[in-house]
This record gives structure tokens, C-alpha cells and sequence, in this order.
């Protein structure tokens, strides 16, 4: 009873204004269907909870698996064997040819860390010329422009309106002395899926490494390395419901790279730094789960069975998130006047959905929608300092004013019909309301 | 919830004074399209029992974020009553410290727009009647003409860029 006492405390203190699924100013709202605490959830491309089997499988490596998986005795092998297994898992999902070419990292901006610089300075004798694109996730631009300042040369390739790259631009743009293609998969902002297999065919044809950023795609859309011909893949542990604080890289072997951490050689010394193996564990059980929810496969003590490919049966969740997303676009459009989606209409995430409304600011629809207890959020980035929206929707040809104007909302494991029909409740009203503050209202 | 005060959220809110004046007697713009936040400010000026001139009534209209609408709420409730001289020696450090939190550095500027937007109205006023302008307020006017301009320079970039990638 006191348990339920201080949990009902925690609630007010959280979420002042609401109760459960009412809200403050007295506007009438069906309950809402809250996961997750009190408020509804869908920010799923920032970062997913931990699912309650991922935590279970976590646990007693924190304890009583404790080894160290570089020491001899059996405390350390216990963690080794775990390790290799995960390893595995997760080679089977990318449809990697060894297991070696899986190392662990400690997160996707790690991964695309060690991928860029790692090529870029291993392979300088060769070139000095890498190719992005321009919706590239902050970590993947960061590092390019930082090799930039190192004497490298970095050219972005534009994408249209839609957020879609033509793979005939990334063939124009390799010369000879190109050394790396890094192309995002699926866009974390406006969730576009790029044409990864024509670019790793045109990589592959001039001789030059292909790396995607798959942080947002990986456990959502297939994925096949030797298919795709992808040379180097990110993929994360927090956006499919492990933990954060581990995701992999992957490097097919041959790659030349160098390690941008140095020490004891772990990871076939590619990444020396204790691993971190509760989180490491406990990714490999997430992507287990993502299998299941996939395909009815039984997960053997390897992983799955050599002839199921991991990702084939993401169709199921997949499905299921597509035919929501599907309602929650269709809806927004016809609910709010002056509304509009940005990125793709088919090629996106099953979980992503993107809009801009005129006239409104985007921040002041998250605080809006905050006090409804709906978490989203935004393209714009009125919080950074040179003041100007996020670099993505502005390489998709939007106007500043319409990028500020944007919103992201992803979904997830979690997410149930009512969930959206919550948000199309509230949505249009978050929006008339400040519309009419606006000068710019009609 | 929040990252911002209790004073903001309820400015936020429920905004007082939101609207337009028909025949105002002197209108201010303030912001630009690149930081997203666009205010307008309108005043109707009337006079105390002294004889000095007055804001009698101040509305407000605002494109942006929490803070920019909370902060254009809260100085219109400032200004109403107040005589048009005390009115322009409102600072942001002022309008910051009502706020009752310290705002995080780039939130700042919202602060500065909406008084920016009040300089300009009264401005507006001062032209249109043909009053001697005080020189404080012709400089602070001119620094934002001219900011202005340096932005929409900036902005009319970004146009050229939609055309060229809709073709």
C-alpha cells in the first residue's frame, strides 16, 4: 500500500499536469493508455527503455559472472564464452562471414568514431579524399570535418527533397585518391532509407570502403553486409531495447584500419579498454528478441541456426509499426491544416514520422505536448548556439522557419493504437493553440 | 517536468495579452526566420493624471519557442501602465531575473527580442507622431535595422537553396 502511496507522489512530481491521461486546463481528453510511467513514450529513435528480458539476462554479470573475459582462470573464460556468444548473435545478424569482424564498442558515435578516423588514417598513403553525405548524423559530420582540419578532404553528397541520395552522385564524386564512403542508413532525423546496396555495388566497383551508419536501422529494416557489400556497419544497443552504453562495429576482414584507443589489445586490438560485458550481453539479448518478435526462430546456444537470417523477420513488429505510422501521417495531415512530412513517403522507418506545421515553432509544441505527458521531439534546434535548425531538414530544402516548425515522432515496442489516437487528440489542438499566439496565423 | 521555471510554464502557458491593436499607435517586429522566433508587439499610448504619456494597452503575437512566448507574455505585463520612458529602460537581466530561473546562455536572446520588439513599437510611435527621438533609442534601432539586414542576407542563402534542389 505505501509502495503504491509514494509511486502515486513520484507521478505528481513528474507530470504536475497531468493525471493520467487528463489534463490541467480542463479540456476534456479520453484516458490515454501510458506506458512507461505515466506519460506516453514516443521518442523511440532518441532512446528505447531497456526490455525487462534484456535487463534479466544483464544481471548476473554484474555479480556472479563477473570475470574479466582476458584472464586465463575460469572466472575470466566464464565472461569469454558469453562474450564470443554474443559475438555471434550478433555476426548472424548482420549475416557476417566470421565472427571476428564484430567489435564491441562502447556506442554508435564510437563505432562511427573509430570507422572514419580508423580508415582515414590508415590508408592516407592511398588518399586523402572521403565522401558523406549531407544528412549524416552528428558524429559520422563531426569526425569528417575534424579529418578535414587533418589535411583530409571531405565532400557531401545532396540529397532531394525527400532526403534520398542518388547513387549516380556518390559514383560522380569517388576519384582516385577517395578512400572511404560513409552513407547513413536510415536517417535518424526524418528516417529515410538509402539505396545502401547500388552505393556498396559502386564501392566496391572502384575499390574504395563503404561504410554505413546503421543505428537507427539495425533491428528495424534487413540488413545483409555480404549482400549490401558493406565494408563497415554501426549499430547500436540502446535503440533496440539493450542498454546503453554498447554497440558493435563491424569491420570485414581485410580492412585496413587503425585503433583509436590503445592498451592491452582487446577486440583483436582494435579497441583496447576493459569490455563492458553486462551491456555488451545484454545487447546480444535484445537482438535475440528482435529475431523472435521476427520469426518464430529458436534461439540455439550459437544464436540462431545458420540458415535463418536474422533480420528477415523483423516483418512482423515491422508490420505492425508501419501500419501505425501509416494512420498517425494520414491523420496528422488531414487533422491540422498548413501540415506537411518530411522525408520520404514509403522509403522510411517502419517506427518514424516527420512533420513541419507553419507558423508554430517546434520546441513550443514539445513543452506543449510535455504538459499532456506525450514525449517527442524536435528537428529544431533552437538550443544550439549558431541558432540555426538542424542541418538535415535544411539539406532537404527546407526554409529555416519550417525547419524550426518540425517534430519528430517514433514509435516502438510500446507504442499501441490508442497511443496514437492520444496523440491525435492532442496534437491539433497543441498546434491551433499556438497558432493563434502566432502573427503569422491565417 | 521541466527544464524551465515555474514562472516561464505559466507564462507559457497562458500567455496574458496575446492579440492585435487595430490602429495601434505604434507596432515593433523583432526576429528573424533563422532562429525561428518571430514577435510582434502593439501599443495603444494614453496619458496619467500628469499629463505623461503612458502604454495604456500592449499586445503581443509570437512565432517560437517557450521561452520566447513566455518572455513577450511576461514584459507586456511589465509595461502596461508604465510611462514610456521607465518602459524603455527595461533590461534583460530585468526580465531574466522575473522569469525566476537562469535561462541556459542561447535562450538568452529571447529575452533580448522581446525587448527589442517593445524599442521598436515605441519606436514606431515616436515616428509616426514626429517626436524628437531620444539618441539612446535611435542607436538601439538602428542596431537592429541593421542586424536584421545582415540576417535576411543570410536567409535569402537558403532560398536560392530550396530552388535549386525543387528542380
Amino acid at each position: 500500500m505505501l509502495k503504491l502511496i509514494e509511486f502515486k507522489n513520484m507521478r505528481k512530481e513528474i507530470y504536475p499536469h497531468t493525471k493520467r491521461g487528463q489534463v490541467a486546463e480542463g479540456d476534456k481528453i479520453s484516458k490515454a493508455s501510458p506506458r512507461y510511467g505515466v506519460g506516453v513514450y514516443m521518442d523511440y529513435a532518441a532512446t528505447t527503455p531497456v526490455d525487462p528480458r534484456v535487463l534479466k539476462a544483464m544481471l548476473p554479470y554484474f555479480t556472479k559472472k563477473f570475470g574479466n573475459s582476458v584472464s586465463l582462470h575460469s572466472f575470466g573464460q566464464e565472461a569469454k564464452k558469453a562474450l564470443e556468444k554474443t559475438r555471434m548473435i550478433m555476426a548472424k545478424a548482420i549475416n557476417a562471414q566470421n565472427i571476428e569482424e564484430i567489435i564491441f564498442t562502447s556506442s554508435a558515435t564510437e563505432s562511427n568514431n573509430l570507422a572514419l578516423k580508423g580508415i582515414a588514417f590508415a590508408n592516407k598513403n592511398k588518399g586523402k579524399h572521403i565522401i558523406i553525405s549531407s544528412i549524416e548524423h552528428d558524429c559520422v559530420l563531426n569526425s569528417a570535418l575534424w579529418l578535414e582540419k587533418q589535411g583530409f578532404q571531405v565532400t557531401k553528397i545532396k540529397v532531394d527533397k525527400q532526403g534520398l541520395i542518388a547513387p549516380k552522385e556518390v559514383e560522380k564524386a569517388i576519384r582516385k585518391d577517395t578512400i572511404l564512403v560513409s552513407i547513413i542508413h536510415a536517417s535518424n532525423e526524418i528516417g529515410t532509407i538509402q539505396p545502401i546496396e547500388k552505393i556498396g555495388e559502386i564501392c566496391q566497383r572502384k575499390g574504395v570502403y563503404f561504410h554505413t551508419d546503421a543505428a537507427q536501422s539495425f533491428g528495424k529494416i534487413p540488413i545483409d553486409v555480404q549482400k549490401m557489400k558493406i565494408d563497415l556497419l554501426t549499430a547500436s544497443s540502446h535503440k533496440i531495447y539493450g542498454p546503453k552504453g554498447a554497440a558493435l562495429l563491424y569491420i570485414k576482414k581485410g580492412t585496413k584500419i587503425e585503433p583509436l584507443l590503445h592498451g592491452g589489445g582487446h577486440e583483436f586490438g582494435l579497441r583496447s579498454s576493459t569490455v563492458n560485458i553486462p551491456a555488451i550481453i545484454g545487447f546480444g539479448k535484445a537482438i535475440e528478441i528482435c529475431q523472435k518478435e521476427i520469426h518464430p526462430v529458436k534461439s540455439s546456444r550459437g544464436g540462431i541456426s545458420s540458415k535463418t537470417k536474422l533480420f528477415n523477420g523483423v516483418k512482423k513488429e515491422s508490420q505492425r509499426l508501419t501500419k501505425l505510422r501509416d494512420k498517425l501521417i494520414k491523420e496528422i495531415l488531414k487533422k491540422i491544416p498548413n501540415s506537411h512530412l518530411n522525408g520520404h513517403p514509403k522509403k522510411r522507418l517502419p517506427n518514424n514520422a516527420n512533420f513541419w506545421f507553419s507558423y508554430v515553432e517546434g520546441e513550443a509544441i514539445i513543452m506543449n505536448l510535455d504538459s499532456y505527458g506525450i514525449g517527442v521531439s524536435t528537428g529544431s534546434a533552437c538550443s544550439s548556439e549558431k541558432l540555426e535548425p538542424s542541418h538535415v531538414l535544411l539539406a532537404c530544402g527546407l526554409r529555416p522557419e519550417q525547419a524550426h516548425g518540425s517534430l519528430r515522432i517514433s514509435l516502438g515496442r510500446w507504442t499501441k493504437e490508442k497511443d496514437i489516437d492520444y496523440v491525435l487528440e492532442v496534437l491539433p489542438k497543441v498546434v491551433k493553440r499556438l497558432r493563434e499566439i502566432s502573427p503569422f496565423k491565417r | 517536468m521541466p527544464i524551465y521555471s515555474k514562472e516561464i510554464i505559466k507564462h507559457f502557458k497562458n500567455p496574458k495579452n496575446v492579440g492585435k491593436i487595430k490602429n495601434s499607435d505604434g507596432t515593433g517586429e523583432a526576429g528573424n526566420f533563422l532562429c525561428g522566433d518571430i514577435m510582434t508587439l502593439y501599443l495603444k499610448i494614453g496619458k496619467n493624471k500628469k499629463g505623461e504619456k503612458i502604454i495604456r494597452d500592449v499586445k503581443f503575437e509570437t512565432m517560437g519557442c517557450t521561452v520566447a512566448i513566455a518572455n513577450t507574455s511576461l514584459l507586456t505585463t511589465m509595461v502596461k501602465g508604465k510611462k514610456l520612458e521607465d518602459a524603455l529602460k527595461i533590461k534583460k537581466e530585468g526580465l531574466i531575473k522575473r522569469l525566476g530561473q537562469p535561462l541556459p546562455p542561447f535562450k538568452i536572446h529571447c529575452s533580448i527580442l522581446a525587448i527589442d520588439a517593445l524599442k521598436e513599437a515605441i519606436y514606431d510611435y515616436y515616428l509616426k507622431n514626429k517626436l524628437e527621438i531620444p539618441e539612446d533609442l535611435e542607436k538601439e534601432h538602428q542596431r537592429i535595422t541593421k542586424t536584421k539586414e545582415e540576417l535576411e542576407k543570410r536567409y535569402k542563402g537558403f532560398q536560392a537553396f530550396e530552388k535549386e534542389i525543387l528542380k
